[in-house]
């Protein structure tokens, strides 16, 4: 971003040198468990919140693994349908509520948003460490209902089956999911807050990094969305729990009514997921371009219209359910809509690479793969939009693999272009590059293999959630676990070679990737008020210069100098 | 430099927390940096909890316009009188948390801005007790929805089964409006001086004015339903 | 008209007049999303050959004028093109909105876990539909307890079926066979199991199979009578204050007893349940029904058992509706009171693995 020049520059760290010999990192201030557990810095927190959900990620794999195995053969040979149920929801759940929708912004966003835009904590602190806890708490109440018998309504905790049918331990995994929403808003109004009063002198709203603007849309709604999820899910509890009627069919309420609520959270719920990765891509596409984004304005009203058109897409889901046809055409006209400008970031993304210095670091691989599975995820997209396909591929594989595309694809390969890419920065080590490039790879093959033919045996009409399915469907599903194996590879690669990295890894120098952004322009890891001096902002982001020469091969050593 | 200056220098010195203490601002406009960021984060807040009570109130709108007939008989088993003198409670307090909140930030009017977070308070907790004679003269009268339901009409349990469900969240809400009012009081008793440029009696009076709010909107949708005419 | 560009293993079959419709939407976004993915691919790939770090190709600033009118040009260009599909998809939609006048009415109730169906002549089918072909066929669904989702896809049909409330679709059958019918909407358990299949036939064998439903039997009327009389109606009756499992359609389904045991419901259960209740009690009820050893004979307990198996599907599909008598169309000397449902509870042919399942022979 900024050229990162100060009012003060030689009190900021100079990014040739090792950190020695400067203040304490964030990391070596405190070693207890106390000191953790009641931080307020913002970079804690956020290594606190990448502990769990990077806990809540391998326990959602582990119940989407034992589906995957379920589904090679035709029959339930491996568990028995009741359990096949719980299995799916645990996955649904857990992956949604507790990985997907913190992931990017509770840890990313967290340690970075302050850091990009030159501020030395969020608005509110103590704020950020209570909404950890209450993350923490809803996810653990979600895990006890697992634990205690668990529960088989599916994520959407379809009424009445949630209300009136399930046996299951639904009450206490919605109350979880409640909670967690409290965490959700506090963290929306932290970030927002942070935005609009912390910025650093300089640092205008059109100089903000696309990282900042997503963070600042998607919190958008968080705020805006995630209440009408939280009342939602009380009315279940409230059924459940009281015998309050509010949705039971049976005494005059209407089940419609919860599915409308529920994807008008639900459905911006999407864009919670994909924002924040868009974000990180805009980041990583630059810096390894060697280039300033193409059309940063453009880019940054699209994430706008996102936010803002994704409120009024949520009927897509319920075209089957009887809407009237008014309603249908609208809904997919704003559906088609609200694909115009993800479009515009695709081509605005491709664009930048043009006329580059591109490097092939692993989290360049990433965003790459981020590009292909996002437009196939959002090309899909447009086959749902249209009233008569949806009809024909609404529950069915299909929209499983379109949306594997977008939340798989397009935000777990940005999620981990973002952890590697700001690796150095947040733990001061660096990672096995080569390594590192083989699990990207593998992870979009795997990927692809697992979810393109998805998309087949739906179009052919297998349907969703379904623990036995017409042997007709058998290759398809035998393909897809194959897949799934590899990706489950994938996937644990980086837990150890980045766990590895943390204890044998190299030092990292200030910015071995040579970025533009305010974070780069301190020591790596950042000390606890995370900038030396006041940091002033005098230029517009992606400061970067692709005739410059190509930088140094091995980023360890520090002899290359910023190209700013 | 003056007394006043003085004083709120100190003010500004003891309210600044951190990151707003490191913005390279100097006492006073650092801190009406920080109150000004407090106040906008619960604006932020009550915006998210108006999409809340919206998402009710859009419950209670699909399901009156599908059973407009029982809807006003089963609103015509409330209790007008209480219901109505809970909104005159509740309208007061809310004036007197007005005042609060404009005389803590005027020096020399402590002793106001107790009296009125005080009455506020009492206000609130006598807006609970009506409630919860109000709840128990539901409980007498069968109003909960299940099996012994006092009222034929089926949609009826419905709108009770609303009627409970939203007093009990304005409850909910309003108890901690109490319990954020109570803390400044006690905080003020510990250290005398305390609420005298708070950015935090702003907020929790912001608060308390959208709990009241939500009052308003319920009052003539539990109350008032089915009585007009 | 591009069908010929997928091969046939990826199509599924198409047996209505809306299926082709579809197809054809399918196909043209399918070569639409390709065009895209091949441009974005293309150039990426070129670019990042093209431009690879160290590369001697020419770099340098780009003009400001030509970023915008780059930006302007492909919002546009996107902007067209997805309006274009929205309107090709939704005409096509909406002119396939409304089923013709003279459409056959079917109604359709989902219960978890099997599809009943009953046509205008009063027959009713367990997870089967009969229609003949060139018809067309309205549908009327509703739901005994959950949302379901009646999804056939060889006609590119799906509609969810509601507790209490009725959603309608229809389509026209154009190729005879046998064709999947799946419920979509997850629905519990057996949600993968309640399947079926619509049998579209050629319109004389349909009037053919129409007068061969078979007529109501003896042994199950005595079993309904002895059911009220001797007192099971009392408990077992879904209206009953009793908390005792309901009977209606619990034949051959297996329920879950106390113990964590469970048992499928089949002649010998419901004797023994009939004479030891308190051996095998269903889970999550208590072990209140009196024996009735002694005090029914083989003949009574064998009719009740009939009865159980076959009668207790007393749940009135067209008051269920709660459609005008005018709707309720007859066969000449048939009322739907009279008809009687199918024999088959379970339809074998779409459990996996079993002989004969599946779609049509092509």
């Amino acid at each position: 971003m900024s050229s990162g020049a100060s009012s003060d520059a030689s009190s900021l760290a100079n990014p040739r040198e090792l950190d020695l010999g400067l203040p304490v990192s964030y990391l070596a201030e405190g070693r207890t468990v106390a000191s953790w557990l009641f931080t307020t810095d913002h970079k804690r927190i956020a290594i606190l919140y990448a502990l769990s959900i990077t806990f809540f990620f391998f326990v959602g794999g582990a119940a989407a693994t034992l589906v995957r195995l379920e589904l090679f053969t035709p029959q339930g040979d491996l568990v028995g349908a009741d359990t096949y149920n719980k299995l799916f929801s645990l996955h649904g759940i857990v992956m949604v509520w507790f990985f997907l929708i913190p992931s990017i912004p509770t840890t990313m966003g967290n340690f970075l948003l302050p850091l990009m835009i030159g501020a030395r904590d969020l608005a509110f602190p103590k704020l950020n460490l209570i909404s950890w806890y209450l993350n923490m708490a809803g996810g653990l109440l979600t895990l006890a209902a697992v634990l205690a018998g668990g529960i088989d309504t599916g994520w959407t905790f379809y009424v009445p089956y949630s209300t009136v049918f399930s046996n299951t331990f639904v009450t206490l995994a919605v109350l979880g999911v409640f909670v967690s929403g409290f965490s959700t808003i506090a963290t929306g109004v932290n970030f927002i807050a942070t935005v609009h009063y912390l910025r650093a002198p300089g640092m205008t709203w059109f100089r903000l990094p696309l990282f900042v603007w997503s963070m600042y849309t998607t919190s958008l709604i968080f705020v805006l969305a995630t209440p009408v999820l939280a009342l939602t899910l009380l009315l279940v509890i409230a059924e459940r729990t009281f015998d309050l009627p509010i949705f039971d069919p049976a005494r005059g309420g209407d089940p419609i009514l919860f599915q409308h609520l529920f994807w008008f959270y639900s459905h911006p719920a999407v864009y919670i997921m994909i924002l924040p990765a868009m974000g990180v891509i805009s980041e990583v596409i630059t810096c390894y371009a060697r280039r300033r984004i193409f059309g940063y304005s453009f880019m940054v009203y699209a994430l706008v219209a996102i936010a803002v058109i994704g409120f009024f897409t949520w009927g897509h889901h319920m075209f089957t359910s009887g809407m009237s046809p008014l309603a249908a055409l609208v809904f997919s006209f704003l559906s088609f809509i609200v694909a115009v400008p993800s479009a515009i970031k695709v081509f605005n993304w491709t664009a930048t690479l043009y006329r580059g210095q591109i490097g092939f670091e692993s989290p360049m691989l990433y965003a790459l793969g981020f590009l292909g599975l996002f437009t196939m995820g959002g090309l899909t997209g447009l086959f749902l939009a249209s009233v008569p396909i949806d009809v024909h591929v609404q529950d069915t594989y299909f929209v499983v693999a379109h949306f594997h595309y977008i939340m798989v694809g397009a935000s777990v390969s940005a999620y981990f272009a973002g952890l590697h890419f700001w690796w150095p920065k947040v733990t001061g080590r660096m990672y096995p590059e080569s390594w590192a490039r083989f699990a990207a790879i593998l992870m979009f093959f795997g990927f692809n293999l697992t979810f393109f033919p998805q998309f087949i045996a739906g179009y052919l009409g297998m349907p969703r959630r379904y623990h036995v399915y017409p042997p007709e469907f058998q290759v398809w599903n035998v393909l897809s676990s194959s897949g799934a194996a590899v990706l489950a590879v994938a996937y644990l690669m980086p837990l150890g070679y980045l766990t590895w990295s943390l204890f044998f890894g190299s030092r990292a120098v200030n910015d071995p990737w040579n970025a533009s952004g305010l974070e780069w322009r301190t020591t790596s890891p950042p000390p606890r008020q995370n900038f030396f001096g006041h940091p002033q902002v005098i230029a517009r982001p992606y400061d970067y210069h692709p005739e410059a020469s190509p930088p140094a091969e091995d980023r360890r050593i520090s002899e290359q100098g910023a190209l700013t | 430099m003056s007394a006043g200056g003085d004083t709120l220098a100190r003010t500004a010195e003891r309210h600044l927390r951190e990151p707003w203490d490191e913005l390279g601002l100097q006492g006073p406009p650092a801190f009406a940096y920080q109150r000004a960021g407090a106040t906008f984060g619960i604006w932020i807040f009550i915006a998210s909890e108006v999409l809340f009570f919206g998402a009710l109130f859009l419950l209670y709108t699909a399901m009156r316009l599908e059973h407009a007939a029982d809807f006003a008989a089963a609103a015509r088993e409330t209790n007008i009188v209480y219901g109505t003198l809970n909104t005159v409670l509740l309208l007061t307090s809310g004036l007197f948390a007005a005042i609060a909140s404009q005389a803590a930030e005027r020096e020399g009017l402590r002793r106001l801005t107790l009296w009125c977070l005080t009455i506020t308070v009492l206000l609130g907790l006598a807006f609970m007790v009506v409630k919860g004679l109000e709840y128990h003269e539901d409980f007498e009268k069968n109003l909960v929805p299940g099996a012994h339901f006092a009222l034929e009409r089926p949609a009826t349990q419905l709108f009770f089964g609303f009627y409970w469900l939203s007093t009990a969240l304005h409850a909910v809400h309003l108890s901690i409006g109490i319990g954020l009012v109570l803390r400044l009081i006690w905080k003020e008793w510990r250290a005398p001086g305390f609420l005298f440029e708070s950015p935090q009696v702003e907020v929790a009076m912001l608060y308390w004015g959208f709990v009241d709010m939500i009052w308003i909107f319920l009052y003539p949708m539990l109350y008032l339903d089915g009585r007009s005419g | 008209m591009f069908e010929s560009l997928i091969p046939s293993f990826l199509r599924p079959e198409a047996a209505s007049v809306q299926a082709a419709k579809v197809d054809a939407i399918f196909i043209g976004l399918l070569l639409i999303s390709s065009a895209i993915v091949l441009l974005v691919v293309g150039l990426v790939v070129t670019f990042s050959i093209r431009f690879r770090r160290g590369s001697p190709a020419k770099r340098g600033e780009l003009p400001n004028i030509v970023s915008r009118e780059f930006e302007i040009g492909w919002t546009a260009a996107t902007l067209f093109v997805f309006v274009f599909i929205f309107w090709w998809a939704t005409s096509i939609e909406i002119t396939a909105y409304s089923p013709p006048k003279n459409a056959i009415e079917i109604h359709v109730v989902g219960k978890q876990w099997m599809w009943k169906t009953q046509g205008p002549s009063g027959a009713r089918e367990i997870n089967e539909l009969h229609v003949p072909v060139g018809a067309p066929v309205r549908l009327l669904l509703t739901s005994q307890d959950v949302i379901h989702s009646f999804y056939v896809p060889a006609f590119r049909l799906k509609r969810d079926a509601l507790p209490y409330q009725q959603t309608e679709a229809w389509f026209e059958a154009t190729k005879i066979g046998t064709y999947h019918l799946l419920c979509t909407e997850y629905c519990g358990t057996d949600h993968s199991r309640m399947l079926g299949r619509v049998i579209v036939m050629e319109p004389q064998d349909y009037a053919l199979w129409l007068t061969k439903q078979p007529e109501r039997d003896g042994l199950a009327e005595l079993g309904e009578r002895l059911f009220s009389e001797r007192g099971c109606s009392g408990c077992h009756n879904a209206g009953s204050k009793v908390h005792a499992p309901s009977l209606a359609g619990i034949w051959g389904q297996s329920v879950p007893l106390e113990g964590g045991r469970t048992a499928t419901v089949d002649e010998a259960y419901i004797r023994d349940s009939i004479l030891q209740p308190e051996r095998d009690v269903v889970a999550g009820y208590e072990p209140i029904m009196p024996s009735y050893e002694g005090k029914l004979s083989d003949g009574e307990i064998q009719s009740l058992v009939t009865y159980i198996r076959h009668g207790t599907d007393r749940f009135d599909l067209i008051g269920s509706l709660n459609l005008s008598p005018a709707q309720n169309i007859c066969a000449p000397g048939e009322t739907p009171q009279d008809a009687q449902p199918n024999q088959t509870l379970r339809s074998p042919a779409m459990v996996p693995g079993a002989p004969g399942s599946g779609r049509a022979q092509p």
